[in-house]
């Protein structure tokens, strides 16, 4: 018995490590790109993520490896917490030919379909009907790959969305809608948009699983999606997850922007009190990880993502000829 | 070799591929109901079963990215719109996302899927149901867009359209379904990107996309009989499009008519007069002419019809023109109606 607790603990914390590392990946890589965005050599409209990270996070932690995302240009988190690919992710940033999309993507096209991140797409919502597609062969074929799409409240506008939603209910399609709910389209709120009062009071009248949460724990978040993961699985429907966060920087660029006057700077000062990464972090302290082990953590990432940058920024752009290349699919 | 019907053969296409290839499937509005796309999905039901012959919401942008999303993770979709004026709700998927989807991926996805849509015409079909618009798919690097114009035809290409690993646009003419010929039993592929000349002729080229093939060989015809021989030249393919068989058929002709199925205003004609200036400009004798509809909306009722789609009678009278021959009298002529077959609906 006493073992079995003690077991308990130890995979506790390593799930919990496990989502400190993704955590902290992903605002380390967004730190770096602050930090060497003005040198001008990233050329790509960043949408950042820094804010919302527990989200992709969570999730990508309950999916696993064996599973496929969708993500929307905010995709810096989505596509490192699934991939950890952070080489071929600066690679990209920098418009590199080693880069995930050989330097056609950039910022809003991340895809790495062999880790899973299949695509992230610049035009709102247009991912959602594509991870639908996606769920259905890897239900149809028997791969034991579970599907998911990120998106934003904004999305949840447009009629790929809605239809979406529909398509994978009627056709009882085993799917993770996650929307990472800002409370924003750019600096247009949810009242200017929405003609109903809550989202998920509206999708719960589908035939899928709900779930909500204002948590901002990414912990929390892993827990809801490996619950709804279980059930998609076992009742063959999709799941809705509607999860609360809040853009700590401007709608697109590096900045923090509470100057425009569309938001408030309170409601930002508040959200940091429950930021992500710090609240994991005081998880891993109260689990029993010492301050020390978390530093050395964050210093093997750290050294990472620096890693990564400096080659990134070392390595060959793409030759001409490479506009061509790709149109269909190639062997390389 | 039998005789079967194009919409036979584009059945036949689609069930083989089925039954070779247990990741195809077909797709959409009223697919597997008891109409069956006019016949062209007949059976497929009943032989493969509700998994892979399946009927949808009625989202056609959502639809487009699902098959996306299935091609990109192992299946091999075949999306049905029985008008392409309905594919038109698509674009956004169709152009934003399924035609840069391996790009964006740098070669590394195969997006293997198939999107058939039927022209309409005739009997009321008016605006909203008569549309072509090749050249609008044509103009979008990512997509093939292929548009079989014989039974034989239908058949080869729709097949190398299922086992192509890119997205492929099918775009067929509802009257050409009842077309009959000769088509091998046996499946067979005919490559995406290859004319075929239609007809063997000294005088003029004629490059014509699907209808205006069968408009075309009805001038040919005529035209042979006060000693005028046409070539005829079915691109079949738009894009990627070959122009070699046009540039060979000029160094003969130095005459070039395009009657395309379409708009004339910045439509496929415009693509195909272009490469024959840029690279046949010598050869030309005589300015080039574009036939095809008038550039008005198509109109519902048959008297205005009949001024908006061009003919056999305007490719006879366009290319006695371009010779400086006398107009040729085809009062007499039996021009074949397909309103005589076609009683409508749909
Ligand atoms: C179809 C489309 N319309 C408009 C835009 C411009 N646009 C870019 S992001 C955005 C807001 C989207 O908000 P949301 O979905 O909540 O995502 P968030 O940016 O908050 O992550 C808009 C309107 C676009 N990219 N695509």
């Amino acid at each position: 018995m006493r073992d079995q607790v003690a077991e308990l603990a130890r995979t506790d914390l390593a799930l919990a490590r496990r989502i400190y590392e993704l955590l902290f990946l992903v605002r380390r890589a967004e730190d770096y790109i602050i930090k060497h965005y003005h040198e001008d050599e990233m050329k790509t409209p960043m949408h950042m993520s820094m804010g919302q990270e527990a989200i992709p996070v969570g999730v990508c932690a309950a999916l696993g490896e064996k599973a496929d995302i969708y993500s929307s240009y905010r995709s810096h988190a989505p596509f490192l917490a699934k991939t950890s690919d952070v080489e071929g992710f600066f690679a990209e940033l920098y418009g590199r030919a080693e880069g995930v999309g050989g330097g056609k993507g950039g910022s809003m096209h991340l895809a790495n379909i062999d880790r899973g991140h299949m695509c992230s797409t610049a035009i709102v919502a247009s991912g959602i009907p594509v991870a639908v597609g996606t769920a259905f062969a890897n239900m149809r074929l028997g791969t034991g790959r579970m599907t998911a799409t990120f998106f934003g409240d904004g999305a949840v506008d447009e009629g790929n969305f809605w239809e979406s939603l529909n398509a994978a209910c009627v056709m009882r399609i085993p799917l993770l809608f996650v929307c990472e709910d800002n409370g924003l389209a750019v600096h247009t709120g949810k009242r200017q948009r929405h003609g109903y009062r809550s989202i998920a009071e509206v999708v719960r009248g589908f035939d899928c699983i709900v779930a909500e949460d204002s948590s901002n724990d990414a912990q929390r978040i892993h827990d809801i999606a490996a619950g709804a993961i279980a059930r998609c699985r076992a009742e063959r429907r999709p799941a809705f997850l509607l999860f609360e966060c809040y853009r700590y920087l401007e709608h697109v660029g590096i900045n923090p922007d509470f100057d425009a006057g569309y938001r408030d700077k309170r409601d930002y000062e508040a959200y940091l009190a429950k930021d992500c990464i710090a609240l994991q972090r005081r998880r891993l302290l109260a689990g029993g990880a010492t301050d020390a082990e978390i530093k050395a953590l964050e210093g093997a990432i750290d050294q990472r993502v620096r890693a990564a940058v400096e080659r990134a920024k070392q390595a060959a752009l793409p030759e001409a000829g490479q506009l061509f290349h790709g149109i269909f699919h190639e062997t390389d | 070799m039998r005789r079967i019907s194009y919409c036979d053969a584009l059945n036949e296409a689609m069930a083989q591929e089925m039954e070779r290839d247990p990741t195809v499937f077909v797709y959409g509005i009223g697919v597997p109901d008891h109409k069956k796309i006019f016949g062209t999905t007949a059976g497929l039901l009943e032989r493969f079963g509700p998994e892979r012959c399946l009927d949808t919401p009625l989202a056609e942008d959502t639809m487009t990215g699902f098959g996306l999303g299935a091609a990109v993770r192992g299946l091999r979709p075949i999306h049905i719109h029985i008008r392409v004026d309905f594919l038109l709700l698509a674009m956004n998927q169709l152009v934003n996302m399924v035609s840069t989807f391996t790009y964006g991926t740098n070669g590394r996805a195969k997006v293997p899927m198939v999107i058939r849509a039927v022209v309409g015409r005739g009997w009321g079909q008016g605006y909203q149901h008569s549309k072509s618009l090749h050249s609008f798919f044509a103009h979008i690097p990512g997509l093939k867009v292929v548009l079989p114009t014989t039974p034989r035809d239908a058949k080869g290409l729709l097949t190398a359209a299922i086992r192509d690993d890119a997205p492929v646009v099918c775009i067929e003419h509802r009257w050409l379904y009842w077309a009959e010929d000769d088509v091998p039993q046996e499946p067979f592929a005919i490559p995406i990107g290859e004319g075929q000349v239609l007809r063997r002729g000294k005088d003029v080229t004629v490059v014509a996309t699907s209808w205006m093939n069968v408009e075309a060989l009805r001038a040919a015809q005529i035209l042979a009989r006060h000693g005028i021989e046409l070539e005829i030249v079915d691109p079949r393919t738009i894009s990627p499009f070959d122009e070699s068989l046009v540039l060979e058929s000029l160094a003969k002709t130095g005459r070039l008519v395009v009657a395309d199925n379409d708009w004339v205003s910045c439509g496929f004609g415009a693509e195909v007069v272009a490469r024959a200036a840029e690279r046949a400009h010598a050869a030309l004798k005589a300015p080039v002419r574009r036939i095809g509809f008038q550039f008005t909306p198509c109109p519902t009722v048959r008297a205005l019809e009949n001024e908006f789609y061009p003919n056999a009678r305007t490719i006879v009278d366009t290319v006695c023109d371009m010779l400086g021959r006398a107009p040729i009298d085809t009062s007499g002529e039996d021009f074949y109606s397909h309103e005589r077959r076609f009683k409508g609906p749909f």
